[in-house]
């Protein structure tokens, strides 16, 4: 089951809005004034959001702050996050749509760059059991590799996310603890977000006609679980807690680790931190 | 889920979910038809605002081109959409950071701007038709009449403040509408090959040659449909506007891409890779060589020689007619070839459009053939040309 379906805040928002609206026809001017109140293009600002927050019950967003770690030097390339995400958020098991994928970067001697690839590389397709199940092919088994690592990516739930800002009708928006969701019955399916995220973190769910991306498996951390990539992890290669709990295990990751984010350059800051990456990382 | 998909190979590393090109050739034609409403309307303004009297035997017509394409222009937006049956959710509850959120009013305005110079341009022969025609078309007449039968001279100067007002109006709404549509593109940071503060210059000036264009094509179509002569002073002012703003266009165009170039930022390496490789022959042989320098050569030459008659007529539509193919092609360029080079920097994707199905190129085709079928159908309601015979 899908969290964007049961969050849906601006759902009670819409229906106030267009309760509104509807007054506001018959009332002429009050209209704008209801425009203003009630549309969900405010919910991106802290105040808004927070009046629009979801009835989960036991679970107030306004305590917590998720974050989340990833150590590259513990990775080992098993994509079991990868296989587990895909069947805990009913993502297509093709290997073109994926909430969370692994990057390998290899160095052979006598290179500069890293070569770089992935679970949908068609080497490694190749080397897969079966659709919906990835593995790295040993491809480099003959070379002289002088350096060779992975690093697991997943949407970063930018503090400034660019999808946000495009999003023309407000169907995706940062929660107030810090997750940025889409309400897939809102969104109008025009792919601008698509475009905008500079890590390709978003695609689109053409069995419902919307986009879609990580949202930290929000039904499961709101229930305090771990998201399900995080669970699978066998070596602890990826962290993930409550950042206003400065005894989580992701504050003590940013705590205890030179941590740094992707492209920082992009001014969307990122809050996926990441431990072990080197300077061929993208 | 493997029918409804249509995944493109890649070389070198892309991020998995970049093998499905978001943006496919609806979005191409969407930007194309915007840009010949703004061509076509800017032709039409010349005449209208800036007394360009040569221009009048077009300058109704490009009217209605205008109109016509402006009508067609939500058309492959509503198709490329996920659920076109919230497309309105962007005007009911419009998300303001965004640039897209805008586009819903401001074409909703702009259509209104353009019906009504339409319906004030054609008043007096919607006039003269609801009082002359019967049945359904004098029904028709009347009611399109608004029930303002008056066409005396008090009220026709009255018309032409409202016509000088409305075309005034819709020079910054025509431009401003395409220039946003460039904005679109060139204000994502998230691709180096369309994050250009120029986007929005370019994609204007393009559009500007491109209605220019449409208009020079249709226009001799239309003389020879309706076996008269072509108005060569005519041809030869819109010729001279062509050839103006194509020049400007392609220094823009030479301007943007060599501060690209120049500035070499990271990924540079992997847009060279592309510019040498896939885009040989759609920018430099299409879209450069046979569609702007060719006939910016042609035209130059016919001004040159002070070329006149069929060869002029022949000249000018033939170069008239690789401009239109040379704008289409640099939408594809920028909006297909954008999305081919990957976000990694360090990869490409080899996009081929699909003939069939919603996104494919018939869909593509069909859409661009609509407004030439209103088109068709406008010219024999409200008749372009009975001022340039009077």
């Amino acid at each position: 089951m899908d969290e964007n379906e049961r969050l849906e805040p601006h759902d009670k928002e819409r229906r106030d809005f267009l309760s509104c609206l509807g007054s506001a026809i018959a009332c002429g001017a009050a209209a704008v004034a209801a425009n203003s109140v009630a549309s969900p293009a405010t919910a991106a600002t802290p105040a808004a959001a927070a009046a629009a927050e979801p009835g989960i019950p036991g679970y107030d967003w306004s305590k917590h702050q998720w974050g989340f770690g990833v150590d590259a030097e513990k990775c080992i390339g098993c994509l079991r996050c990868v296989e587990a995400c895909k069947k805990e958020n009913n993502v297509a098991l093709d290997p073109n749509h994926f909430r969370t994928w692994v990057e390998r970067y290899v160095t052979l001697q006598g290179e500069d760059k890293a070569r770089i690839d992935s679970q949908h590389d068609p080497v490694n397709i190749a080397a897969s059991p079966k659709e919906g199940e990835y593995r790295f092919a040993n491809r480099y088994k003959d070379a002289n590799v002088e350096k060779a690592f992975f690093v697991p990516k997943l949407c970063n739930h930018c503090t400034n996310p660019a999808c946000v800002q495009v999003c023309p009708t407000g169907a995706t928006y940062k929660t107030e603890d810090g997750v940025v969701v889409i309400d897939h019955t809102y969104c109008i399916g025009c792919q601008y977000c698509v475009q905008a995220c500079p890590y390709g973190a978003r695609f689109f769910n053409e069995e419902k006609n919307v986009t879609d991306k990580c949202t930290w498996c929000y039904h499961r951390i709101t229930k305090g679980l771990q998201p399900a990539c995080v669970e699978v992890c066998p070596v602890g290669a990826r962290v993930f807690g409550d950042r206003n709990d400065k005894q989580s295990p992701i504050s003590q990751f940013i705590q205890n680790n030179r941590v740094r984010v992707l492209r920082p350059e992009t001014g969307n800051a990122p809050n996926v931190f990441y431990v072990g990456t080197d300077k061929d990382v993208i | 889920m493997e029918a409804l998909i249509h995944a493109s190979p890649f070389t070198g590393y892309v991020y998995p979910n970049e093998t499905i090109v978001p943006w496919t050739v609806l979005i191409v034609v969407y930007p194309y038809l915007t840009g010949l409403v703004a061509g076509a309307f800017t032709i039409s303004s010349l005449y209208q605002v800036f007394g360009f009297t040569q221009l009048r035997p077009v300058a109704h017509f490009a009217l209605l081109i205008s109109l016509c394409c402006m009508l067609t222009v939500p058309l492959p937006l509503l198709l490329h959409l996920g659920h076109p049956e919230r497309a309105f959710n962007a005007m009911i509850t419009p998300h303001i950071t965004s640039a897209f959120a805008i586009f819903g009013y401001a074409a909703a305005f702009y259509i209104v701007l353009l019906v009504l110079e339409t319906w004030f341009v054609f008043r007096p022969h919607i006039v003269q038709q609801a009082q002359q025609q019967t049945g359904v078309m004098g029904w028709g007449y009347r009611i399109l009449s608004l029930g303002s039968d008056d066409v005396s001279d008090k009220a026709m100067r009255y018309d032409q403040k409202w016509l000088f007002a409305l075309a005034i109006i819709g020079i910054p709404g025509a431009h401003g509408l395409h220039g946003y549509v460039g904005f679109v593109f060139g204000s994502l940071k998230s691709r180096e090959w369309w994050s250009s503060d120029l986007m929005p210059v370019i994609f204007l000036f393009s559009a500007i040659i491109s209605g220019t264009a449409l208009v020079i094509v249709l226009y001799v179509l239309s003389c020879k449909l309706r076996k008269v002569s072509v108005d060569l002073s005519c041809l030869k002012v819109m010729a001279y506007s062509l050839w103006g703003f194509m020049m400007f266009t392609l220094l823009i165009e030479g301007v943007e891409f060599a501060s690209l170039v120049y500035r070499g930022r990271e990924g540079i390496d992997v847009i060279m890779e592309f510019v040498k490789g896939p885009l040989v022959v759609p920018f430099f042989i299409l879209q450069f060589g046979v569609g702007s320098v060719f006939p910016l050569a042609v035209i130059t030459f016919l001004i040159w020689r002070g070329t006149g008659g069929t060869a002029l007529v022949i000249g000018i539509t033939g170069s008239a007619i690789l401009v239109l193919l040379a704008v289409l092609m640099m939408r594809y360029n920028v909006v297909i070839g954008g999305q081919e080079i990957s976000k990694t920097a360090r990869g490409l994707v080899a996009y081929h459009p699909p003939i069939f199905g919603r996104e494919g190129l018939l869909a593509a085709g069909i859409v661009l053939a609509i407004p030439m079928v209103l088109l068709m159908v406008l010219v024999r309601l409200f008749p372009p040309w009975e001022k340039a015979a009077a």
